[in-house]
C-alpha cells in the first residue's frame, strides 16, 4: 500500500503508545509530544496509537532503528531501555499485542531484515480512566525524554548499544526476559 | 435454553472452576463453573469484574469535547464511540439526522465502513482464525496470529493488509490515525481531497477481492464442519439492530428492528430516541455488566442479541452485490427463517466486512465526498438539552445519551455498549457449551478453550481498557465440595502451561 502524506519512511521510528485519558498510560503519547517539539525530525518518524496491533508491523518497513515507548508498572527505575527480539505473542490476553509479537508478525510477512528494535519503558503507577498523569510519572517522563533525545541525536547503532549496556548495568529491569510483560 | 444453569440450587456443595481471564477478548472477564461430584455442570456464568465508570468520565465536560474524548473509552473501537457521540451532539445543536449535510453524512458513512472493516478483519484474522483454522482444542502454542501467518501465510497477510486499509480510510477521513476530529456537532470538519480519494481507490479492488475470498473461506470452514458448527454454543434468541427504511442492512442510521427466534418481526422502525420506552436494563449481583431486555417481552423472554449475526438475520437485503449474494447463501444454509448458530457470527461478520469494502468503493467514487467547502459540511439549528445517538458498531448496537445544562456541560450520560446488549446471549452460549461439551468430563485447558471460543464469537469488548496488558496469566482451579483444591492448571504469561500437583 502506498503511504499518502507519509513520505518515504525515515530511517528511525519512535512509536509511543497508550491512552491519554488513563493516567500514566499517557506516557508513550506524551513522549511523542515532547519529541515533536524538541527533536530534529529530519531522520525520525513519530507515531502514536492506543495500543499495538498487527498492522503496525507494516510501520517497521524500511527502518534502521525503531523504539517502542510505553508505560510500565514493572520498571524498577524511572525508565528502562531494552533490546527487543521477536517473540510469538503467546500471552494474547487482549486484542492488544506486545512489541515483541509485532516484530514476529513483521518477520512472518516481510522478506526484508528486521530493523534494530528497542523498548523504552517508562514507569507508571495509575491507569484509571479519567486519571491525571501522576507527579512521579511526570518526573519519569522528563528523565526518559532526555535519554531518548540523546539517542536520537546520535543515531548510530553502536552508540545505542553502548547505551543499552550502560543502562543494563545501571538498572535491573524485570523486562529483560520478556519485554512484553507488565506493560500498560 | 440453559437459564437453569445460571444459578445452582446448592452451590456450597459444588466444585468450582474459574477461567480467568478469558483470552483474546478486550478487557477482563472470567467464567465460573460449578460442578457436582460427577463433574456435571450445575452453574456457569460469564462475569465482568471491572467497573468501567464511562458515565463519570463524561459528565462535567462540555459537549463539544465528546467526539474526541469518547474515543479514549476504547482502544478497540474509538471511531464507533466517536460517531455515536457525534450523532448525539448533532441533536444538542438542533440538527436531526435528516438535516445533516449530504456530504457530511456520506463522509461519516465512509469513516464508519472503514472502522467496521478493520475491526472485523482484526477479529477474524487475528483473534478467531487460530481457533477456526487449527481447531478449538488445538495445541495452545498454535492459537495465535503468528502461527496463522506461518501456516497460512497468504490468509495472514491479507488480514494484516485489510486491517491496515481500514485504518487508512479512518486516517484519510478523520485526518489522524487516532484522536481524529472527523465528525463534529452538525457535520464533519473536512472532506477528502482528490489525492486522498485516489490513494484509497488504488487499493480498494484488492480489498474487495480479499474480503470476498474470506467469505468463501469461512463458508468452507463452517459448512465442512456441519452439523457441529450449527450446534456449538447455539441458542435461540431475539435479534435487534438498526435497519434501513426498506429493510436493508444498516450500520450508521435507521430505525430499530427486533425479530423473534422464529424470524417474525416483532418491533420495526422504532425511533431509537425513545429507547427508554422499549429497553430496560436489569442488574444481577454477580456481574458489573447489566442485562438489557425488551420491556414488552419482560426480563425472562425479552433479552436479545446484537452484532453481525443479528444484523444479517434482521435485514431483508444488503445493498452491495457481492455481500447480498453472500447473505442469500448464508441464510439458505440452515434451512430456517433465521440462522441461530453462534459460530455463524464469524460468517456474518465477514459478509459485513465484504459489504463495507464494497460500500467504501462506492463512496470513494461519489463526488460528494471530495473537495466540499467546510461551510457546506456543517448544519446548524436551535440548541437542545438532550441528545441520543445510536449506531451499529462492529460488535452491535451502541447507544450514547447525553443531557446538558445551560452552559453546555454534560450533566447526565448513559451509554449502552454493544457487549452489554449481548450479555445474556454470551452467558447462554457459555452455559450451552458447558452443558453440552464439558459436563461430565475431566476439565483440561483445551477443553476449557471451548468456553472462550463461545465468548469470542461475539467479539466482546469487556472493558474498553488499554492498560495492564500482559499481566494476566490464566489460572484454572478445581475445588472439591470441602473447598480443597484438587486440580490446578496454570498458563503463564509466556504461554507455558503448568499442571500444579496438589
Amino acid at each position: 500500500m502506498a503511504k499518502l502524506n507519509e513520505p518515504m519512511s525515515k530511517p528511525i521510528l519512535v512509536f509511543g503508545y497508550g491512552n491519554e485519558s488513563r493516567g500514566d498510560d499517557a506516557l508513550g503519547p506524551l513522549l511523542i509530544e515532547y519529541l515533536e517539539q524538541h527533536c530534529d525530525l529530519d531522520q525520525v518518524d513519530l507515531l502514536t496509537d492506543f495500543q499495538l496491533q498487527v498492522e503496525h508491523a507494516l510501520d517497521l518497513e524500511n527502518r534502521k532503528l525503531v523504539i517502542f515507548a510505553d508505560a510500565s508498572m514493572a520498571c524498577q527505575s524511572a525508565f528502562a531501555f531494552d533490546r527487543l527480539i521477536p517473540a510469538k505473542d503467546e500471552s494474547y490476553t487482549t486484542h492488544a499485542m506486545s512489541p515483541a509479537s509485532v516484530l514476529s508478525v513483521f518477520q512472518a510477512i516481510q522478506s526484508q531484515a528486521l530493523p534494530e528494535c528497542y523498548l523504552l519503558s517508562l514507569k507508571g503507577e495509575q491507569f484509571d480512566l479519567g486519571a491525571e498523569l501522576s507527579s512521579s510519572a511526570r518526573q519519569n517522563l522528563n528523565e526518559a525524554s532526555q535519554f531518548l533525545l540523546s539517542l536520537l541525536q546520535n543515531p548510530d547503532p553502536s552508540f545505542w548499544q553502548q547505551q543499552l549496556q550502560a543502562r543494563s548495568e545501571h538498572t535491573s529491569s524485570a523486562l529483560q526476559t520478556d519485554p512484553s510483560l507488565e506493560h500498560a | 435454553m440453559y437459564e437453569h444453569l445460571e444459578t445452582a440450587k446448592n452451590p456450597d456443595n459444588l466444585k468450582r472452576v474459574i477461567v480467568d481471564p478469558v483470552s483474546r477478548v478486550e478487557g477482563h472477564g472470567k467464567v465460573s463453573l460449578l460442578l457436582d461430584a460427577d463433574n456435571k455442570i450445575q452453574q456457569a456464568r460469564l462475569h465482568i469484574v471491572e467497573f468501567r465508570g464511562f458515565e463519570r468520565f463524561i459528565q462535567g465536560r462540555p459537549y463539544w469535547e465528546l467526539p474526541v474524548m469518547v474515543q479514549r473509552l476504547c482502544g478497540i473501537c474509538p471511531v464507533s464511540h466517536h460517531l455515536a457521540a457525534a450523532k448525539a451532539i448533532d441533536q444538542l445543536v438542533g440538527v436531526d439526522p435528516e438535516n445533516l449535510p449530504m456530504a457530511a453524512q456520506k463522509l461519516r458513512y465512509l469513516l464508519h465502513f472503514g472502522q467496521v472493516l478493520q475491526s472485523h478483519a482484526l477479529h477474524f484474522f487475528h483473534l478467531s482464525s487460530p481457533d477456526l483454522l487449527f481447531g478449538f482444542e488445538s495445541d495452545i502454542n498454535k492459537r495465535h496470529i503468528v502461527a496463522v501467518l506461518n501456516e497460512f501465510p497468504e490468509i495472514g497477510v491479507q488480514g494484516v493488509k485489510i486491517r491496515k486499509f481500514g485504518q487508512e480510510v479512518i486516517r484519510m477521513v478523520s485526518g489522524k490515525r487516532v484522536h481524529g476530529t472527523g465528525a463534529i456537532a452538525g457535520g464533519m470538519n473536512k472532506s477528502l481531497s482528490k489525492a486522498e480519494r485516489d490513494y484509497l481507490l488504488a487499493d480498494v479492488d484488492q480489498i474487495i477481492e480479499w474480503s470476498n475470498a474470506s467469505v468463501a473461506l469461512i463458508k468452507k470452514v463452517h459448512c465442512s464442519n456441519l452439523p457441529y458448527y450449527d450446534q456449538f454454543g447455539t441458542i435461540r434468541s431475539n435479534f435487534m439492530g438498526l435497519i434501513k427504511p426498506n429493510g436493508g442492512l444498516e450500520l450508521y442510521h435507521g430505525g430499530l428492528r427486533v425479530k423473534n427466534p422464529k424470524g417474525e418481526i416483532i418491533l420495526d422502525q422504532l425511533d431509537y430516541c425513545e429507547y427508554n420506552d422499549y429497553i430496560h436494563e436489569e442488574v444481577r449481583s454477580w456481574s458489573y455488566m447489566k442485562f438489557p431486555y425488551l420491556l414488552s417481552l419482560g426480563k425472562e423472554n425479552g433479552w436479545y442479541r446484537v452484532g453481525p449475526l443479528a444484523r444479517v438475520n434482521n435485514c431483508d437485503s444488503i445493498d452491495s452485490p457481492l455481500a447480498e449474494a453472500a447473505r442469500v447463501e448464508f441464510m439458505a444454509h440452515g434451512g430456517e427463517a433465521l440462522v441461530h448458530s453462534m459460530l455463524a457470527y464469524h460468517w456474518a461478520r465477514l459478509i459485513e466486512m465484504l459489504h463495507c469494502a464494497e460500500k467504501i468503493k462506492e463512496l470513494l467514487n461519489d463526488s460528494a465526498i471530495t473537495d466540499t467547502k467546510p461551510e457546506d459540511l456543517v448544519a446548524k439549528g436551535e440548541k437542545r438539552f438532550e441528545g441520543i445517538g445510536v449506531i451499529e458498531a462492529p460488535r452491535g448496537t451502541l447507544l450514547h445519551h447525553y443531557q446538558v445544562d445551560e452552559n453546555d456541560i454534560v450533566t447526565k450520560a448513559n451509554l449502552i455498549v454493544s457487549t452489554t446488549n449481548n450479555n445474556m446471549g454470551m452467558n447462554e452460549s457459555v452455559r450451552q457449551v458447558a452443558a453440552e461439551y464439558l459436563s461430565g468430563r475431566e476439565l483440561t485447558e483445551p477443553l476449557l478453550n471451548n468456553l472462550e471460543v463461545a465468548i469470542r464469537a461475539y467479539d466482546p469488548c469487556l472493558s474498553c481498557a488499554t492498560h495492564a496488558v500482559g499481566k494476566m496469566p490464566l489460572e484454572l482451579e478445581l475445588i472439591d465440595a470441602e473447598g480443597v483444591v484438587i486440580d490446578k492448571l496454570l498458563k503463564h504469561s509466556d504461554g507455558e502451561i503448568e499442571r500444579a500437583h496438589v
